[in-house]
């Protein structure tokens, strides 16, 4: 059912078995019909652990969203409530228990927590007067979500903001409790690297953690070689920067979620066979991504401009394919035939849904505004001009584009630059103030204590210096057949990308000063392992390195990465663990103060 | 606010009352589960026995499971089921007989928490991987303080963790100050926001607000939690206090000033902002404050008349150009090309006025509120850049087909009397801005002219259809070639091909001059691009993969 998860050098399964486990183990504790209302947010990651059929095994007879006032009728014994912890919701599950207390047979109500109990939640409970109503108030912690064979995710959308904004550590303690997770199913992780605050914190929970548990050593053999913890704000640049892989294109474009993106259905249009067929034409058509399906796991994470020659190679391939039934003379070869249809009939359609796709972004990315706005990022990020202001943002803002588009650009140049000139930044601020709104001065406040819009301090722009050392900059690169991470951003290479790669070889001490640059504390902290587990390398056999993002990670930045973990010589395979998939917009829009 | 006070304070003096309500009975369930479990993990260390049997020992003494262990359990919380509980007592216990032994399979909290039964787990790991049979995690095992849950007499670290594992639990114990503070650095050094915030909330109900801000100042971590906190139930007069107290003056004022955004009428949410006007924001920032009170005063007192002018059905402009929104609440650009505002001419624009419709409007409209919503006056007031400016007022006075006001924006007259036109965002944007308001031919054909690069001029007239101006243009750079193919797009018969047709023939002797190659695609673009390096940007930029499908 989820075999992909299970491609990768780590075996992933493992993990989601285990939450699957979990998660039938609860829905039995509750005997008799149930009905689950769902927080609609958590659907999402759910529905990349399970499938209702496993609710449905467990007498899960009807399921609804959450929302106010009465819930639906429905001849269950049990009401189950999967929620997050946010007082919101509380206000409604109140609403929903009270109106239903009074008609009809009593049923039972429970309540479950993803990822976390949270005492201030079940306080608002009481204070509606329905705490008592449940019976079981349970967790459930769902902390890293298996998205594919190399990739886990918390879908925590207010990581970043909580982390480096509120300076709330509930969710680096969800991120600690998912690593102590992980190492129990994979082994005690024997190093961890770190850069950043919130990095460093981490790291002392997990030792805490490990300390704080009684008994001998953990006797899994360690599947990890090393972890290495990242704070997003060490690289803010890399997610405000355009993604130009196939799958970061899809993000920036459509959106992907849970795995899952929407699409225009026009382009899906009732074809021969494939599943376009059955959609109704004015519904988005939804398609899931993942390295379960053969051709997309080819095209990815290659730069878009080496998307169309491997999708008009496989067209190709898949044209011979069936051509091959004319040769077909004998019985056996017929058969031969027949039995390879199914197969061949999958590829054709992916084939048509990703060609379809292409088309849908090509037509964005050829536009003269795509091309304006790649031009002036590229620019940025080559240090030109950065401290004036920029004429291309000022019509943009003069036109009324998104209000999101124009706060991605900005930080961006005001990351490039480390920190506008007050001038250049008061101007922009009058403009977006008086364009968008002046309530946005709370927003632009966030960003500004997120470090993403500030102004220059002491005069001095560091920004060349990372550039240089890390050859993180603009370059000229093959985007065809790349030699180098750069190529997932057409000649950016992200920092943090880099700096993973750094620390594999030649080891972080060869930059310094570069660490030194770049916000928060650097360290190394060392797990020992009882002999026994230790392990031995045989020659030529790859490291594992598990690399968490605290407050995010782009495709483009996992792209990179497995772009590494492919390399002959790298010596290194990457498992990427974040606490959300993000892109530049997603992330600014999570930093937006929004009206209530 | 205060609801919100007294409900806590009611919450936690009467949690330790209610300890035992009927979610402790599953409590009780399942710690004697846990404790069976923690008592079968340690089998392994203490014999090879592999019964599953139930009659273990736990720290105290007890059997687990006995009635007298279950009794001393429950001792400390008797006579707890007070309080409005009786209505539920009955569906309560119901339930409780009705709940399955829970079957302990190995999931994933049991094993983070280390009460795995080996056999089942030993199932999960033949079957998902290749780790060994005894590959449980040990070191995962249960906090040593939790052993000791059945004691009335939690140390605060004990305490922190009972919490932590989301049970109910007395705070009331800690009495003195240094208790207190001793549970607080127990909650912070276990870093869980949950429990942090637990602990904030009885200090702050047992604390005076002088205490409380003092001990926080100097522990960072859980001051950032109360803040936090106190946001979400939204308190926000302690917040302030709490603001103010510290110092944080900036911080202080942005957290009042956020309140507006929950001020839904527009009359309270203006007096609000007045008196945000005097709080301590940066310099910058108390400008824009003062900015955006004066904006929805003066929005007040714009909706107001055209509201009035509306109903009353006497102002044309209405009635072509009914109001979708309200123009509260409006971005200022926003409210600068309503039409309501765009339509009180200025002085400047009366001059120009002769169109009827405006020369109605200018009369109708010479109240004080006109004066006050006349673009112009805004673009004093509000000190909307230039560019800015243009690009709305245009958009605007488009819109309403309002040519000669269009015309108006632009020109420019110098001493001598002689107009000129100037644009400060290009014509070629001017154009595109008509365009897309739907301007005729004749209108654009004019700012076209106005455009001063050729390439763009050209694209642009060809874009438009504007064919006096590409069939002009390629006469001036005797591009024969190129209004040859130009021929072709005109309809047949037309004036335009007729006009071709005269300068092709007239130009025969002159047109010996080769023409020359110029790009006709995005040439704007291709000015932009980095310098010296056009060759990578094509390699670069060429998202063009069409040929390849």
């Amino acid at each position: 059912m989820a075999a992909h998860l299970s491609y990768g050098r780590v075996n992933l399964n493992v993990l989601r078995e285990a939450v699957r486990r979990e998660l039938r183990e609860f829905l039995d504790k509750c005997a008799g019909s149930k009905a689950i209302v769902w927080d609609e947010y958590l659907t999402g990651p759910f529905g990349l652990i399970a499938q209702y059929s496993l609710l449905k095994e467990h007498e899960v007879e009807k399921m609804f969203t959450l929302k106010g006032s009465r819930l639906p009728a429905a001849d269950v014994k049990n009401i189950i409530f999967f929620v997050r912890p946010r007082l919101e919701l509380m206000d409604i599950i109140a609403e929903n228990v009270l109106s239903e207390d009074r008609r009809g047979p009593a049923r039972d109500f429970h309540i479950l927590f993803v990822p976390r109990r949270s005492l201030l939640c079940e306080q608002r409970l009481k204070d509606l007067g329905v705490l008592g109503s449940f019976i079981h108030r349970e967790e459930y912690s769902l902390d890293l979500i298996p998205f594919d064979g190399d990739l886990l995710s918390m879908e925590s959308e207010g990581a970043f903001k909580e982390c480096y904004l509120e300076s709330d550590q509930t969710s680096l303690y969800h991120a600690a409790k998912g690593l102590m997770t992980l190492q129990a199913l994979y082994g005690t992780i024997p190093q961890i690297f770190g850069k950043g605050e919130c990095a460093r914190q981490v790291a002392n929970m997990m030792i805490r953690m490990k300390r704080e548990f009684t008994g001998s050593q953990n006797s899994v053999f360690p599947v990890f070689d090393n972890l290495l913890l990242l704070d997003r704000n060490v690289d803010l640049l890399t997610p405000l920067a355009t993604q130009l892989t196939y799958e970061g294109l899809i993000d920036e474009i459509y959106g992907i979620q849970n795995s899952y993106v929407k699409l225009p259905p026009e382009k899906f249009a009732p074809k021969k066979q494939g599943d376009g067929g059955k959609d109704l034409p004015t519904e988005a058509k939804k398609l899931q991504l993942n390295s379960a399906e053969e051709l997309y796991a080819e095209i990815r994470d290659k730069n878009f401009n080496a998307v169309g020659s491997v999708l008009s190679k496989k067209a190709k391939v898949i044209s011979a394919a069936f051509e091959e039934r004319h040769n077909a003379k004998t019985v056996g070869e017929i058969k031969q035939f027949v039995s390879q249809l199914p197969h061949m009939q999958a590829a054709r359609g992916s084939l048509a849904n990703h060609t379809s796709i292409a088309e849908l972004i090509k037509d964005v990315t050829t536009s003269e505004d795509f091309f304006d706005k790649l031009t002036v990022e590229q620019e940025f990020m080559s240090g030109i001009d950065t401290d004036k202001v920029n004429g291309y943002i000022e019509d943009c803002i003069a036109q009324k584009h998104s209000l999101i588009k124009v706060l991605r650009l900005v930080c961006l140049q005001s990351v490039c630059n480390s920190g506008l000139k007050q001038k250049v930044l008061d101007y922009y601020k009058r403009e977006i103030l008086q364009t968008y709104g002046y309530e946005h001065i709370l927003t632009l406040h966030n960003l500004e204590k997120a470090g993403l819009l500030k102004p220059q301090i002491g005069g001095r722009n560091n920004y060349p210096t990372i550039r240089k050392t890390c050859a993180s900059g603009w370059m000229t690169v093959m985007v065809k057949n790349p030699t180098d991470i750069s190529y997932v951003y057409s000649g950016y290479a992200p920092l943090s990308v880099r700096l993973a790669q750094l620390l594999s070889r030649p080891g972080w001490r060869s930059i310094e000063e570069v660490l030194r640059i770049l916000p928060g504390p650097h360290f190394e902290e060392r797990q020992p392992l009882p002999t026994g587990l230790q392990k031995k390398r045989q020659p030529g056999e790859n490291r594992v390195t598990l690399i968490f993002f605290l407050g995010g990670v782009t495709f483009a930045e996992v792209a990179a990465l497995r772009f590494l973990s492919q390399l002959e010589d790298g010596g290194t395979e990457y498992v990427i663990a974040t606490t959300k998939l993000m892109n530049g917009a997603t992330w600014i829009e999570s930093l937006m103060e929004k009206p209530v | 606010m205060n609801r919100t006070k007294v409900d806590e304070e009611e919450y936690w003096n009467s949690s330790k009352f209610k300890a035992f309500t009927f979610d402790d009975e599953d409590d009780e369930l399942s710690q004697l589960k846990e404790s069976k479990r923690a008592v079968n993990s340690l089998r392994d260390f203490v014999d090879d026995d592999d019964d599953d049997d139930l009659e273990r020992v736990s720290w105290t003494g007890e059997p687990v499971g006995s009635i007298s262990w279950s009794i001393k359990e429950t001792a400390g919380n008797s006579g707890s089921n007070h309080e409005g509980r009786e209505q539920l007592k009955s569906r309560n216990s119901f339930s409780y007989a009705q709940l399955p032994k829970p079957t302990s399979t190995y999931s994933l909290s049991s094993f983070f928490r280390g009460r795995t039964r080996l056999g089942s787990f030993q199932s999960l790991s033949d079957a998902l991987s290749d780790t060994p049979a005894k590959s449980y995690a040990p070191e995962l095992g249960r906090p040593k303080g939790e052993f000791r849950d059945y004691s009335n007499d939690w140390s605060p670290s004990d305490t922190v963790r009972r919490l932590r594992k989301g049970k109910v639990c007395s705070l009331e114990r800690f009495r003195s100050l240094q208790d207190k503070l001793q549970l607080l650095e127990e909650a912070i050094s276990m870093h869980d926001g949950n429990v942090i915030t637990a602990v904030l909330i009885f200090l702050k109900r047992t604390l005076s607000k002088e205490v409380l801000f003092r001990e926080l100042e100097v522990r960072q971590v859980a001051l950032r939690h109360l803040i936090h906190f106190l946001k979400e139930i939204g308190d926000q007069k302690l917040l302030l206090d709490l603001f103010r107290f510290l110092d944080r003056t900036e911080e202080l004022a942005l957290s009042h000033y956020r309140e507006h955004l929950s001020i839904q009428d527009p009359e309270k949410r203006k007096e609000f902002l007045k008196n945000c006007i005097g709080l301590p924001f940066s310099v910058e920032d108390s400008a824009h404050i003062q900015d955006h009170y004066t904006l929805l005063e003066r929005q007040i007192i714009i909706e107001a008349n055209d509201r009035h002018l509306e109903s009353a059905g006497q102002t044309e402009i209405f009635r072509k150009h009914p109001r979708k929104a309200s123009i509260l609440n409006m971005p200022l650009v926003t409210t600068s090309s309503t039409p309501a505002s765009t339509t009180t001419q200025s002085p400047r624009y009366r001059q120009h006025g002769k169109d009827p419709t405006h020369s109605h409007c200018t009369e109708e409209r010479s109240s004080k509120s006109g004066t006050f919503s006349s673009p112009v006056n805004l673009k004093k007031t509000f000190k909307i850049p230039d560019k800015q400016y243009v690009l709305t007022a245009l958009a605007a006075r488009a819109k309403l087909r309002a040519w000669h006001d269009v015309d108006a924006l632009f020109t420019t007259k110098n001493w001598l009397g002689y107009t000129k036109k100037r644009a400060p965002i290009g014509f070629h944007r001017v154009v595109e801005i008509l365009h897309k308001n739907n301007a005729p031919v004749q209108i654009l054909q004019e700012y076209v002219n106005l455009v001063e690069d050729v390439d763009t001029k050209l694209n642009l007239a060809t874009k438009f259809k504007c064919h006096d101006v590409v069939i002009d243009t390629c006469r001036d750079l005797k591009d024969r070639q190129q209004l040859l193919s130009y021929r072709s797009k005109v309809d047949k018969g037309s004036a335009e091909e007729e006009k071709i047709d005269a300068i092709l023939s007239s130009t025969v002797s002159r047109a010996a001059t080769p023409p020359q190659p110029r790009e006709t695609d995005s040439s704007q673009s291709s000015i932009k691009c980095i310098k010296g390096k056009p060759g990578d940007l094509q390699l670069r930029l060429n998202c063009n993969c069409s040929e390849n499908y």
